[in-house]
């Protein structure tokens, strides 16, 4: 682990309607070259955190760094492009091939066929998919299918930075834990920094490095996995944690 | 960047539609004779047709359109040169003037209007009631007068004499009749009369089914029909020429000679060409060597200018309807007033529509493509919206996430997503625009509709069928090459259900 932050939260607040806000004075620094996990119920304001990362959403106060850098709201495309996203359900589009799915964010960035063709198959191999799905549509696909092809399009730019949105709670739970081995593997091997946002505390203890809980749109803990499981901060975390991980 | 993709399409639908009219641009010397769309109105305008081209004038013939209205604003707008009109349906349909104006009077109104009304050509072809002669013996019915104790009578009149003052409102308010009417095609009436369908019609009194149906006309008890003498309408800024020959048609026919000629159209199945050629060669006003015009000669040529307003409608109606629809659908309330100001459309009946287009851009085929275009953005539009309203919000979410700008959400996501509803509105459209693009033919556009408007007003059913048959076949065919079109462009998952 790298000692500069990979995402920096000062001070921010969100709300999308007047009387009641999403997130309110979020501080955090998360760490880079790891996973971060955020968790906590639905409600909580995670995704709506996630998403200020990729600026799907504008804070309405305080900054988002990411890497170090403000977002650059003027080059949106460019800066999205060097984050990859996933989301539950794979977001895969029914038109495409899985194979156009997994090369569009490649095809829009002018890549060449063959660098395409490269690291299309070299995705598929690490995620352990056949290459016999490239040319079928994503529906003919299994739930687990699907999420392994969206972390590969997730993946396909070679992004610093990995954002997941719950991509393995639509999956069941045998097929899930197969998943798990393949996404640590991978993440270890891209090196890529992740925020995994998810409200499966098992799941975030089995994936990320340091943890960030919410709850009402604060940060009620943040910390090394270790430390948070060692010292919950308060009885609600504890609770959290004891009624997931028992 | 969607306002200027429409920037682009714009100037090219411009552009096709133009390319389409341009060749029926006329000549500025021509003479375009009208006719209104039964035999009558036919064989006089081919009759002034003929003598105009004896006395060396180009002519345009630009027969059948639908009706007094469609051939009046054509005239007063200048579309048409010359028709043949009748002096009651001048001082009332047209001028709204009391029916007892005299023709000297009709001169003075028409003059203001740029119009000359020349001699009568000598019959008076007034409304009348016709029965069979065995319905009207058995029910003892000889004046309209008796009419009025006949209440289980079937009474159908034309959709013209329906709606006019001079025709069943009038009459009916004049005999005191209280009778249940409903509307039919003209030339069908008398079909239906002698098959027993229905028991009164309204005739022209020089029609030839008369004799031949062994039609009686009911006596007008009251003196309620006014005169309906035929009088050639003509621009005053006709050549002196033109006029003269024109005139010549002046006394020419009684009513008998009239009812004659309608019947050899109507029943031995003369070209109504040749009979007038024949006619005017009689009374020595024509070479007798009047060669045989072929006026249908082709299916060729009606199909392809069939196809050629369709698709010239339909291509412009897609671009516009698709635009729009991506321009709108992010905004409900647009979108919403957008798709009901299109359904609007479609409610206006399509002659009217026709007739409202004459003023705007004349007769023939560039106010049948405008139609024909505003009929058939509706189904493409309200699918476009309806599609692209309801893409998945998490795919949206992907698109943006992943760093598409908006022209590639539009090309990538939105419009490959739409796709398959688009095109099953733009199926729909295509057939219903051929359907309707045979009305085409009232404004004197052409298409497949002329036969059948001829053949209704001659009471031709094999000319009818000329034109309803390849319609048909081009809507199937149209069918055909939309499902080829969808299992081309479309993963068979995402195909309609059919």
């Amino acid at each position: 682990m790298s000692a500069a932050p990979s995402v920096t939260f000062h001070d921010v607040s969100k709300s999308f309607t007047a009387d009641r806000s999403v997130l309110s004075h979020i501080d955090l620094e998360l760490p880079s070259g790891i996973t971060t996990a955020v968790v906590g119920a639905s409600g909580s304001g995670k995704t709506t955190l996630l998403q200020l990362v990729n600026a799907v959403h504008v804070p309405d106060s305080g900054e988002v760094r990411v890497f170090g850098e403000p977002i650059p709201r003027d080059d949106l495309v460019a800066f999205r492009r060097g984050i990859g996203y996933a989301v539950q359900g794979a977001g895969l589009f029914p038109h495409l091939t899985n194979r156009a799915n997994v090369e569009l964010p490649a095809r829009l960035s002018g890549w060449s066929r063959e660098r395409r063709d490269a690291r299309y198959r070299a995705l598929l191999e690490q995620m352990e998919l056949s290459e016999d799905i490239s040319e079928r549509y994503p529906h003919e696909l299994s739930g687990g299918q699907q999420q392994r092809l969206g972390l590969c399009r997730a993946l396909m730019l070679k992004p610093r930075l990995l954002l997941l949105d719950e991509p393995f709670s639509a999956v069941d739970p045998i097929t899930r834990v197969g998943i798990y081995r393949t996404f640590q593997q991978v993440q270890a091997q891209e090196g890529v920094t992740t925020l995994l946002v998810t409200h499966d505390m098992r799941e975030a203890v089995r994936l990320a490095g340091y943890l960030v809980i919410l709850g009402e749109g604060r940060v009620l803990q943040a910390g090394r996995t270790d430390a948070v499981l060692e010292a919950p901060a308060n009885d609600y975390v504890r609770s959290l944690l004891m009624e997931q991980l028992r | 960047m969607t306002r200027r993709r429409i920037g682009f399409c714009l100037p090219l639908v411009l552009a096709c539609v133009l390319a389409a009219c341009s060749p029926f641009a006329r000549a500025a010397e021509t003479i375009v004779v009208g006719s209104k769309n039964f035999n009558e109105g036919y064989l006089l305008a081919e009759m002034a047709a003929r003598l105009l081209e004896r006395a060396g004038f180009p002519v345009e013939r630009r027969f059948g359109l639908g009706g007094t209205l469609v051939c009046y604003r054509a005239l007063a707008a200048g579309e048409i040169d010359v028709y043949i009109e009748y002096t009651g349906t001048i001082s009332q349909a047209i001028l709204n003037l009391p029916v007892e104006t005299s023709l000297p009077e009709l001169r003075d109104a028409l003059g203001a209007e740029g119009i000359r009304v020349l001699t009568p050509l000598g019959f008076d072809n007034t409304y009348a009631l016709a029965m069979t002669r065995e319905r009207a013996e058995a029910l003892g019915i000889e004046r309209i007068g008796d009419l009025a104790g006949a209440t289980d009578l079937k009474l159908v009149v034309s959709h013209e004499f329906l709606e006019r003052a001079d025709g069943w409102p009038g009459l009916s308010r004049a005999y005191g009749l209280d009778l249940r009417v409903t509307g039919i095609e003209h030339g069908l009436a008398y079909r239906a009369l002698a098959d027993g369908a229905i028991d009164v019609t309204d005739a022209y009194s020089t029609d030839g089914e008369i004799e031949r149906y062994g039609l009686v006309l009911l006596e007008d008890d009251r003196g309620f029909f006014p005169e309906y003498l035929a009088v050639p309408l003509a621009r005053s800024e006709l050549p002196a020429a033109a006029i003269a020959a024109l005139q010549r048609l002046g006394g020419l026919l009684d009513d008998d000679t009239m009812q004659r000629l309608n019947a050899a159209v109507v029943f031995e199945q003369r070209p109504f060409a040749e009979v007038a050629g024949t006619f005017l060669a009689e009374r020595g006003l024509l070479a007798a060597d009047t060669q045989d015009r072929v006026f249908w000669s082709g299916l060729w040529r009606n199909t392809a200018r069939h196809l050629q307003l369709t698709a010239v409608a339909l291509a412009a109606s897609v671009v516009a309807a698709v635009a729009l629809a991506l321009l709108v659908f992010r905004h409900p309330f647009v979108s919403r007033a957008v798709v009901y100001f299109c359904g609007l459309l479609q409610t206006v009946p399509s002659i009217a529509l026709l007739a409202l287009m004459i003023p705007l851009f004349g007769i023939g085929v560039l106010p049948a493509i405008v139609a024909l275009f505003l009929y058939s953005l509706l189904p493409t539009l309200r699918n476009s919206v309806a599609a692209l309203t309801a893409i998945n919000p998490t795919l949206l979410r992907v698109a943006e996430a992943m760093g598409m700008t908006r022209l590639q959400q539009l090309r990538y996501v939105y419009v490959p997503l739409s796709l398959p509803s688009m095109l099953a509105g733009i199926r729909t459209a295509a057939v219903i625009s051929i359907g309707t693009a045979t009305l085409a033919a009232f404004i004197g556009a052409g298409g497949l509709g002329d036969p059948i408007v001829t053949g209704l007003a001659l009471n031709d059913t094999g000319l009818i069928l000329q034109g309803a048959v390849p319609a048909a076949v081009l809507a199937i065919l149209t069918e055909l090459a939309f499902e080829a079109l969808e299992r081309v462009v479309l993963p068979g998952h995402l195909r309609a259900a059919r």
